[in-house]
């Protein structure tokens, strides 16, 4: 618990900002109960922010270690940007779930865990030799046993419920004890099992009772002698949800495809961790969104067909991960030759080749830039947190539109299944979005371009007298016929480049924050933000003199790039790769030295090393 | 507006690019076939779309005066899926090779099929890559001596029908690449036709694999070699019109009218309109007489019809009327 701000009082200790994690086996329910904590907590107005880490299989063996699933949530009264290093309470409904979690839970602080889990069986599942509540190992901790399959059984004794469902509610008895200690109140879960489960009053009884049972199992207990109160956070005025980074992006396409005043298409192939914005968008499908979702056959068709559809008119977007953004470098390349706006998703998680589906990376960076044949610049733009994913969706399709061409959006997967408090933007708020449509010409020429943006006119079939035959061929600087003119192609190859480098003109500038100049700037880019927001925040508390500068747009890079880099006596790049972003740096501003933190363990950066690593360099 | 019958003449197709396929190559009848047959739509110009592959035939678009997309190798099928759920209301046309349509665009080629959207597919199938100069195809014979096979091919081919029939192809018809005018015809049907309609021509590849047809298209032994089917009528082929086809167990069997007592009312007579394809499929897998003709035509609802249902039933029951409605929605809470 970070910072004591109050002595016990009531009403219980005042704590400026708190993280917990709940963990148990993939079907204890660990992610509903963190969800409820958090949902809770944000209504109450804590800033938060949180993450969820779920094995890759979905019904992994019951009590092994591969299948423990938990969610972690970090809520306060001052700003959030991460979910946490560490956590103030752990919770672990199983031996396996207590194993694999530990060591992120503060010495000192609050264990809970479910006792009645801890049987021969279960422990030898978890590689236990001997039982860690009995042999001392957790004497650091405060630990806190509760039988809390038997407190649930008692609790729902009266009711005719088999055994699976009863114990399918044992969650609840943790999540009711854990709102003790946090002072918190219970309404909005038990509202939430009303509207849940509406036709099914059993389960809302039965949900409802172990979660009193469990508060007020809390309250009577000895072992918790003092609660913890975390006070609202001051945060601006107005309508705000939680919102994940995935549902945030398909969010922003919704908003695009309004403010455009166009169809959107969405072809796309399932694949980990990015399958949450084609699932989202394609609950929305009434005619007043004009959505289009189309599961194609592979990540290939995924992309050509939206390339179709960006033929035909329609806001085209394709959502994938790592290998699947590998299976579209062709498709990307010939987007990039017809010149059509199209935006490509890559939801970036563990790689190479399979890697790690379900933890997060930033190693395709150089990939988005520049996978593909030839010469093929692309705009590529990043996320940042979970709901300015909602923005950069939105730009991404801006720039599309307006400058005629494939858009790369990276997120990953610790931003986009991580969820933050996001204030409700109207789509009047949001900037306009033209597009470059025709729909009449004397006579149309496919490649004639704005003389500011270089855009080249969108005429779309059905539209008479502009009938005109584009593809992936070298095509003549104007009409577009095939050209193998050696000239042509070196011009063409030039005016793609330019094109692109122009949206510069057209994106803000970057600002370091915390600092203007001074002895260190950390960059970042991407899904780092928050973590390297809270260690330059910190160091700076502590009298440091550091800034942070983060991109959220890469190719272009912001045009004054250059000025912020040499206000600065050093500059170090933190990346989870092994220094993509350094490279492009360095190619790109060569004046300066690119020190680097580089992290590849599927897992974001932690403050505490970060600090470490800026101490070293000052 | 809309309804004004527009009359075109082939011309009106003809683009002003050079075609630049072999002198004589079988692509240039096909190209006229469907210069010749789109004035016959009854569709306006401008809502034509060609879409290709890579190869010989996937330069096909360039030379028709409409809206095209010459694509990535393989990839027609599924760009041509996505200009036509864009936008249900043009006429989309697939031109693509043996290669582009079963190698490396397989799995587009049989998603498209069974998904059924309303549109044409022309495949020209030479049985050898001609673009690359001289390597086997997917439907090039056991034992061809390409220049991947030089001591013979061995890897079995497909037949196109059968693969497409299997693929829950509602439309298949099948022929030669030397017949302009049943061409013409069958694409104004296929245009007709409900649903995906996938037409394959035996097209000749005069310089990797000339003749390869020859055994079936060449005039001498067309009509002895070729059943060209029709709907409604009997499956009677031969220069003599007395070889025909009956049902003989679960086996078709060639007879001759007028010997071992058949007579023509035993003769089979197609229905190209059967929903069960066991009678197609047995009818695209003969080697003889070759069955040419429409094969296939059986009428089911499109994709984008599909589509069209779940948006209007979806939209019956949204309650909101902008994305503004749906971000206020649910689970949200005020800062004041």
């Amino acid at each position: 618990m970070s910072t004591s701000t109050n002595n016990n009082s009531k009403k219980g200790i005042h704590l400026e900002s708190v993280a917990i994690r709940f963990v148990g086996d993939s079907g204890d329910g660990m992610q509903l109960t963190g969800t409820q904590f958090t949902d809770t907590s944000a209504l109450f107005g804590n800033d938060v922010a949180t993450f969820p880490n779920y094995p890759s299989e979905i019904r992994a063996p019951q009590g092994s270690l591969y299948g423990v699933s938990g969610f972690q949530v970090h809520m306060g009264s001052a700003e959030i940007s991460t979910p946490g290093d560490t956590v103030d309470t752990l919770v672990a409904m199983n031996p396996a779930a207590l194993k694999t979690n530990i060591s992120a839970l503060k010495p000192g602080h609050m264990l809970i865990v479910d006792s009645d889990s801890f049987s021969r069986k279960n422990l030898e599942k978890a590689h236990y030799e001997s039982n860690p509540l009995t042999d001392g190992s957790l004497e650091n901790y405060k630990v806190i046993e509760v039988a809390m399959t038997t407190h649930t059984r008692e609790a729902l004794k009266d009711m005719d419920l088999d055994n699976k469902t009863i114990l399918r509610s044992k969650n609840m008895f943790a999540l009711g004890m854990v709102y003790f200690i946090y002072n918190r109140s219970m309404e909005y879960t038990i509202d939430f099992f009303n509207k849940k489960f509406k036709n099914k009053p059993q389960i809302i009884e039965a949900n409802t009772k172990v979660l009193q049972a469990g508060y007020f199992y809390a309250e009577t207990l000895e072992l918790i002698s003092t609660t913890y109160q975390v006070a609202p956070a001051k945060m601006k005025k107005g309508t705000y949800r939680i919102i994940n980074g995935n549902t945030a992006t398909a969010w922003g396409f919704l908003a695009a495809a309004q403010n455009s005043g166009m169809e959107l298409f969405l072809g796309s192939y399932p694949i980990t961790p990015a399958t949450d914005i084609l699932h989202e968008l394609s609950k929305h499908r009434c005619d007043c969104y004009g959505i289009k979702t189309f599961q194609a056959e592979d990540e290939i068709a995924g992309i050509t067909s939206s390339i179709g559809a960006a033929f035909a008119g329609d806001l085209a977007i394709t959502t994938t991960s790592g290998p699947g953004l590998a299976l579209k470098g062709e498709a990307i390349g010939l987007a990039m030759m017809m010149e059509l706006p199209l935006v490509i998703v890559n939801v970036q998680r563990g790689g190479p080749s399979t890697g790690l589906p379900t933890k997060t990376e930033q190693s395709d960076l150089l990939q988005a830039l520049y996978g593909r044949n030839g010469e093929s610049p692309v705009v590529v733009i990043a996320a940042s947190t979970p709901d300015n994913s909602f923005d950069y969706a939105y730009q991404a399709c801006k720039i599309a539109l307006e400058h005629m061409t494939p858009v790369i959006l990276l997120t990953d997967g610790y931003i986009a299944n991580g969820s933050a408090p996001w204030k409700i933007k109207r789509t009047s708020e949001l900037p306009p979005i033209k597009n470059n449509i025709i729909t009449e010409a004397e006579s149309y020429v496919p490649y004639n371009r704005d003389e500011k943006t270089l855009a080249r006119k969108w005429a779309i079939p059905g539209t008479p007298g502009l009938e005109h035959r584009i593809g992936g061929l070298e095509k003549d600087k104007l009409t577009g016929n095939v050209s193998y003119d050696s000239e042509n192609h070196e011009y063409q190859v030039n005016i793609r480049a330019e094109k692109v480098k122009r949206v510069e003109n057209y994106i803000p500038d970057i600002k370091s924050e915390l600092a203007e100049e001074g002895d260190l700037l950390v960059i970042g880019w991407g899904g780092t933000y928050g973590t390297l927001h809270t260690a330059v925040a910190q160091m700076n508390e502590e009298g440091y003199n550091i800034g942070h500068l983060h991109f959220n747009y890469i190719n272009p890079l912001p045009k004054n790039t250059g000025e912020v880099l040499k206000k600065f006596k050093k500059i170090i790049v933190c990346e989870l790769n092994k220094g993509q972003m350094a490279l492009v740096l360095n190619s790109k501003y060569s004046e300066f030295e690119y020190l680097q933190y580089n992290k590849v363990q599927g897992l974001p950066f932690t403050t505490l090393e970060l600090t470490e690593k800026f101490k070293q360099l000052i | 507006m809309e309804n004004t019958p527009v009359k075109y003449t082939f011309k009106d197709f003809q683009s002003d690019q050079e075609v630049r396929w072999c002198p004589g190559c079988d692509d240039y009848v096909i190209l006229r076939a469907i210069q010749k047959a789109l004035p016959e739509m009854g569709r306006k110009k401008e809502e034509f779309v060609f879409i290709s592959g890579i190869g010989c035939s996937s330069r096909f678009p360039y030379y028709v005066d409409t809206y095209g997309v010459h694509g990535i190798h393989g990839r027609a099928a599924a760009i041509a899926t996505g200009t036509k759920l864009a936008n249900p209301n043009l006429s989309v046309w697939v031109a693509s090779g043996d290669g582009d349509s079963m190698a490396i665009g397989g799995n587009h080629f049989i998603h498209l099929l069974r998904r059924n959207l309303d549109l044409n597919y022309i495949l020209f199938n030479n049985e050898i890559y001609g673009l690359t100069k001289g390597q086997f195809s997917p439907t090039s014979e056991l034992g061809q001596k390409t220049k991947t096979s030089p001591y013979g091919n061995t890897q079995p081919p497909f037949n196109p029908g059968e693969l497409a029939i299997g693929s829950s192809a509602r439309f298949f018809a099948r022929l030669g690449g030397n017949g302009p005018k049943e061409m013409t015809d069958v694409f104004i049907k296929a245009e007709k036709f409900k649903g995906t309609a996938l037409v394959e021509i035996l097209q000749n590849c005069v310089i990797f694999n000339d003749g390869c047809f020859k055994k079936y298209t060449d005039r001498d032994v067309k009509e002895d070699k070729q059943l060209f089917i029709e709907h409604g009528k009997p499956m009677i082929f031969g220069k003599e019109k007395n070889k025909g086809l009956i049902l003989n167990g679960l086996k078709l069997e060639v007879v001759t009218i007028g010997e071992n007592g058949i007579k023509e009312e035993d003769i089979i007579v197609h229905n190209a309109q059967e929903s069960d394809s066991t009678l197609h499929m047995m009818l695209a897998k003969m080697e003889y007489p070759l069955v040419t003709g429409i094969i296939r035509s059986v009428e089911e609802e499109t994709l984008e019809e599909r589509e069209r249902n779940l948006v209007n039933s979806v939209s019956e029951k949204d309650k909101f009327t902008c994305v503004d409605d749906l971000f206020f929605s649910g689970e949200t809470y005020e800062v004041k």
